[in-house]
């Protein structure tokens, strides 16, 4: 077995030491350390978006990218959008709302992967959307609700209401 | 990194974006005892403008080439091609020289330096050497990058003539590598006559190619009388394309042509409508 690396990072806003292979993915460790299961693997080599997470504020497939790669960084999953327990985020709430998600195992990486789009993109087109969503696979929905959700959660960012 | 380059020869990869890298190492159609990580080191990252060129070295991610003022400025083209690669996930980590070392005959920035006769800076542990992009691309995935050797830079020179690029491909579903594109650069003279056409394109051969009969069907021309769709059909004749289970060879040639065509169109009527405002 590979010599383990030591590493820390700050993952949702809390320091986390820990070791890893060399080759131990970012996602695996997420995962089995962090205990951030909302890091979903679907296809493991970069095609399905499931895995995404924002690595210093921006949008990576944390399944081709090695944990010792992410050594000082600052990892945000699923779990650390929201700002408390008890509230989602808008991006979460408007995926509810307008039907964004069947089964669910895509849903976290189009979150992520949503968020980090508005943030670039705060008054995106129905176009702009669709670009903006298609590094993430999602097999129930057929995107309407999905493409729905990310109109709701940008006018919601912005301020206007839904 | 050279060093540990040279050290481990053919047993070494250096890792740059791994948007290709990793991805083949988890198929398990590659693999490599030592993957040396480029990403720490920060002289391997930024952009560069001195008299008449660009530098972009290796590293420096697509996210970046596709905002950076320079690029957009004085290498249109490269800026034109990014938004086309993967997704915007995929880009705020691959870098321009990972693109361009990996040498995918469907990805854009080789065709993009291809047409544009850019020029690839290698390093190693025996010191620097320059490769023009037509040396440079041997065969699919393979280029004249030695196993101890490393990828440092990209220089391009920018056109100091009235111009117009364009870049566009033909992919099933956006992000995905395409069945055929093009890159188009089309210079002229005072007069708006034609002295300079690079034409590159993806997706249809063994590596990037260069439009040759299109480049010279368009030397000499005035712009505002040539017919671009007349002219792309040239291309066919440039390609080498081989037919898998996205398009046949005779698809790809097609509508290949067919898609060279309306790029040249596009940056023939940017030319014609400068020529006008002017």
């Amino acid at each position: 077995m590979a010599d383990q690396i030591p590493l820390s990072m700050t993952v949702n806003g809390r320091a986390r030491r820990g070791a890893a292979e060399p080759r131990l993915t970012l996602a695996d460790f997420l995962r089995e350390q962090a205990l951030c299961t909302g890091v979903h693997l679907g296809c493991e080599h970069g095609v399905c978006g499931s895995c995404t997470v924002l690595m210093d504020g921006e949008a990576v497939r944390s399944c081709l990218l090695f944990a010792v790669q992410a050594d000082g960084a600052h990892i945000t999953t699923v779990e650390g959008l929201a700002p408390d327990d008890e509230t989602l985020h808008p991006v979460q709430e408007a995926f509810r709302d307008c039907h964004g998600l069947q089964c669910g195992f895509c849903t976290p990486g189009f979150v992520v992967s949503v968020a980090a789009f508005l943030e670039a993109n705060p008054d995106p087109s129905d176009d702009e959307i669709r670009h903006g969503i298609a590094g993430n696979l999602c097999r129930c929905t057929g995107y309407q609700g999905i493409v729905a959700a990310t109109r709701q959660a940008a006018a919601v960012l912005k301020g206007e209401g839904q | 990194m050279v060093s540990l380059l040279a050290e481990h020869g053919d047993d070494a990869k250096p890792l740059a974006g791994g948007q290709s890298l990793v991805p083949l190492l988890a198929m398990r159609l590659t693999r490599f005892e030592h993957i040396v990580d480029l990403n720490r080191v920060d002289e391997l990252f930024g952009v560069t403008a001195d008299n008449g060129s660009v530098r972009i070295a290796t590293m420096t991610r697509q996210a970046a080439v596709e905002t950076d003022a320079t690029v957009a400025h004085r290498v249109p083209l490269l800026h034109l091609a990014t938004p086309h690669i993967g997704h915007f996930q995929i880009r705020n980590r691959g870098t321009i020289g990972g693109s361009v070392a990996h040498a995918d005959p469907a990805s854009e920035y080789p065709a993009v330096m291809l047409a544009l006769d850019g020029t690839a800076e290698i390093a190693s542990a025996s010191g620097t050497r320059e490769v023009p992009a037509a040396e440079f691309f041997e065969s699919t995935f393979m280029t004249s990058v030695a196993p101890d050797e490393l990828l440092t830079a990209l220089r391009f020179s920018a056109w100091d003539q009235p111009a117009a690029f364009a870049f566009d491909e033909i992919a099933r579903r956006s992000g995905d590598f395409a069945l055929a594109g093009a890159a188009v650069g089309i210079g002229t003279d005072a007069a708006g006559r034609i002295n300079r056409a690079a034409v590159g394109m993806l997706g249809v051969g063994p590596t990037p190619l260069r439009a040759s009969s299109v480049e010279a069907a368009l030397m000499g021309l005035a712009a505002a009388d040539a017919d671009p769709h007349e002219i792309g059909r040239l291309a066919a004749d440039d390609m080498d394309p081989i037919g898998d289970v996205h398009a046949s060879a005779d698809y790809r040639r097609r509508a290949g042509s067919t898609l060279v065509g309306r790029v040249l169109a596009n940056a023939l009527a940017q030319l014609t409508q400068e020529a006008g405002n002017g």
